[in-house]
């Protein structure tokens, strides 16, 4: 991923800008071309995380670009949450190492780590006898913000909130809650948002805003760090996904992981069986090998089906087949998720 | 530390405080019961009343003043950090860059200005009531220098004490009403240390009032060092401590020195 579209924001910038989320926010939802920084927004080797004999997360390891959507997918009790909290510095890690944000994840980095970060958990955690605004006033003296109110005020606008600012927030929907966790995670300007789960028990409608609300952190050039089972949600947002349980089962972009883990395939339906399939497709360019002939029509494997599923429709074609269609076959993430984690003993602890 | 930090930790502490119907009840009806009960007993002591009776009876009134800032404070220190669990904010809040002294000493404050605050105004108004409409020999006994200076410098302090060993009981218990209770109880032995002024085992003076109140300050210093050790985000947010956890492990790193 060498280009995103976004704000311009890299990495290394310094975090506590207070103009920063200012302009982020006035531009949000605009497509502003980015460069990305060179320094990875996070580096992770080896972590490994053990809660007595139980072992949470084992020998970990992947790297975030700066401005990337990084989808971390995995069952429950695969070690996401872990992870999120082992690099937002709640929690240890037992052995590895990390770089969150350009700082070694060490002990005495911990203020700085997480003045750097935003990490929004499952819930999202707010003060229900307090209005929205004396949330995020007190998340905003936390980080030390400069001119808290009109930070305060720009970060409600992001998430359409600024008609919410004086409401308690035990009087809002868990959607709107939602979005006045997000709105916190902005206050800061971080270099990396962590969501954790950020769509759980959402409504479709509040799950669609807050898609929105990250692919508006995307277009302002923030990492986003998003663990999820959602496989859609991640399919849908994220540049790249890691599947976990426990340890890192595949990291990569979701078609490439569909080509690692599955055949291409090309889908041929035809009006009628073919009187003599192997004459059709034998030494078609690209095709592999073949299988069917019953009311499915035929499974052909082929090296690239840009290649080819021309080739197979004018050898279709020159045999007088009535061609009804010749499709790809399409792999979805959740193909390849269950395909690594479905039959994981591990996955049903 | 940044005092921002903390500043902030006390304000928004302050307005839940404000805003929690069951704190706000039990700050309004304590004080009354602890104006009532000294006030009438001083009273009720005739001008001709002897000595001993008199000090006994200052005594007891002195004891029940000091009672205040060691009962209120735990109601509000023992909710500090399961109040922030139970709400699910614990998590959202230490992953700021919050420093866990600078959690803890906002908590501290946004309790010690309230509970302060209600004990020392108790103790004026019985001061007084008792200088306007009591004897003038108890009222001699109740305005003696020692006895105020006892009051006036044990309250702060015993309230602090009453406060560390409330957000330790918070931080280490998960139901806020045995971190209450097991919190007034932990705060009880400082009162047997009040109690030997005020019932005069230790004759009062002003230096021996000075020289205990240090002994408490001193006390107070260790209790928040001990209490800032205790404070493991690790262990809050897991329920396993970071030394557990990296005993079994290939590393001894501690969580808790993430700050």
């Amino acid at each position: 991923m060498e280009e995103q579209s976004g704000k311009g924001r890299t990495a290394d910038a310094p975090a506590d800008d207070p103009e920063r989320a200012v302009e982020a926010a006035e531009t949000a939802g605009a497509s502003p071309v980015a460069t990305q920084s060179e320094r990875p927004a996070l580096v992770v080797e080896g972590l490994t995380k053990r809660f007595g004999e139980r072992v949470a997360v084992d020998d970990v390891s992947f790297t975030v670009a700066s401005g990337e959507v990084f989808g971390f997918l995995g069952p429950n009790g695969a070690g996401k949450t872990t992870t999120v909290r082992t690099l937002g510095t709640l929690i240890a890690p037992t052995s590895g190492s990390a770089t969150v944000a350009g700082i070694p994840l060490e002990p005495g980095n911990g203020v700085e780590i997480r003045q750097r970060i935003s990490v929004m958990t499952e819930t999202p955690g707010l003060y229900l006898r307090l209005t929205v605004a004396e949330n995020l006033e007190f998340f905003a003296g936390l980080y030390g913000v400069v001119q808290p109110q009109a930070r305060i005020a720009r970060a409600l606008e992001a998430v359409n909130l600024a008609a919410r600012a004086d409401d308690l927030c035990g009087s809002l929907s868990k959607g709107l809650r939602q979005r006045v966790g997000l709105a916190r995670a902005l206050l800061n300007d971080p270099a990396i948002v962590f969501l954790d789960e950020p769509t759980s028990g959402l409504d479709p409608v509040a799950t669609r805003e807050v898609h929105d609300l990250i692919d508006g952190l995307r277009g302002r050039g923030v990492t986003v760090f998003l663990t999820t089972h959602r496989l859609e949600e991640a399919e849908r947002l994220c540049d790249r996904v890691a599947i976990l349980n426990t340890s890192l089962r595949m990291i990569g972009r979701p078609d490439e992981l569909r080509d690692r883990l599955f055949t291409k395939t090309v889908l041929v339906r035809t009006a009628a069986p073919l009187g003599a399939p192997e004459e059709v497709f034998a030494g078609v360019r690209g095709v592999e090998s073949w299988l069917g002939g019953g009311p499915d029509g035929y499974v052909l494997t082929v090296s690239d089906p840009r290649i080819a599923a021309p080739e197979v429709t004018r050898a279709l074609v020159a045999a007088g087949a009535d061609v009804l269609s010749i499709a790809e076959a399409r792999h979805s993430l959740e193909d390849v998720y269950l395909e690594l984690i479905g039959d994981d003993v591990e996955a049903r602890r | 530390m940044s005092l921002g930090r903390i500043r902030a930790v006390v304000r928004k502490e302050t307005r839940e405080y404000r805003r929690n119907r069951f704190i706000i009840t039990t700050m309004a009806v304590l004080p009354l019961v602890f104006l009532v009960a000294p006030t009438v007993t001083l009273f009720r002591i005739p001008a001709s009343a002897t000595g001993a009776l008199v000090q006994h009876a200052v005594g007891a009134t002195s004891l029940l003043l000091l009672v205040v800032p060691v009962v209120i404070p735990p109601v509000i220190a023992a909710y500090s950090v399961i109040g922030e669990r139970d709400q699910g904010t614990l998590e959202p809040f230490l992953t700021t860059p919050v420093r866990r002294e600078e959690l803890l000493l906002g908590k501290a404050v946004a309790a010690f200005v309230p509970s302060v605050a209600v004990a020392y105004a108790i103790y004026a108004v019985v001061a007084v009531s008792v200088r306007l409409g009591a004897s003038h020999t108890v009222s001699a006994v109740v305005w003696h220098a020692p006895q105020v200076l006892t009051q006036v410098l044990f309250t702060p302090l015993l309230a602090v004490w009453s406060i560390w060993v409330g957000i330790a009981m918070s931080a280490r218990f998960g139901d806020v009403r045995v971190a209450q209770q097991l919190a007034t109880l932990a705060s009880l032995p400082a009162l047997g240390f009040a109690s030997l002024v005020s019932f005069r085992v230790i004759t009062p003076s002003v230096p021996l009032a000075v020289g205990l109140a240090l002994v408490l300050l001193v006390v107070d210093v260790v209790a928040w060092r001990v209490v800032s050790q205790l404070f493991d985000r690790e262990r809050l947010i897991t329920g396993t401590s970071a030394q557990v956890s990296a005993d079994t492990g290939r590393s001894s790193r501690s969580a808790a020195g993430h700050g």
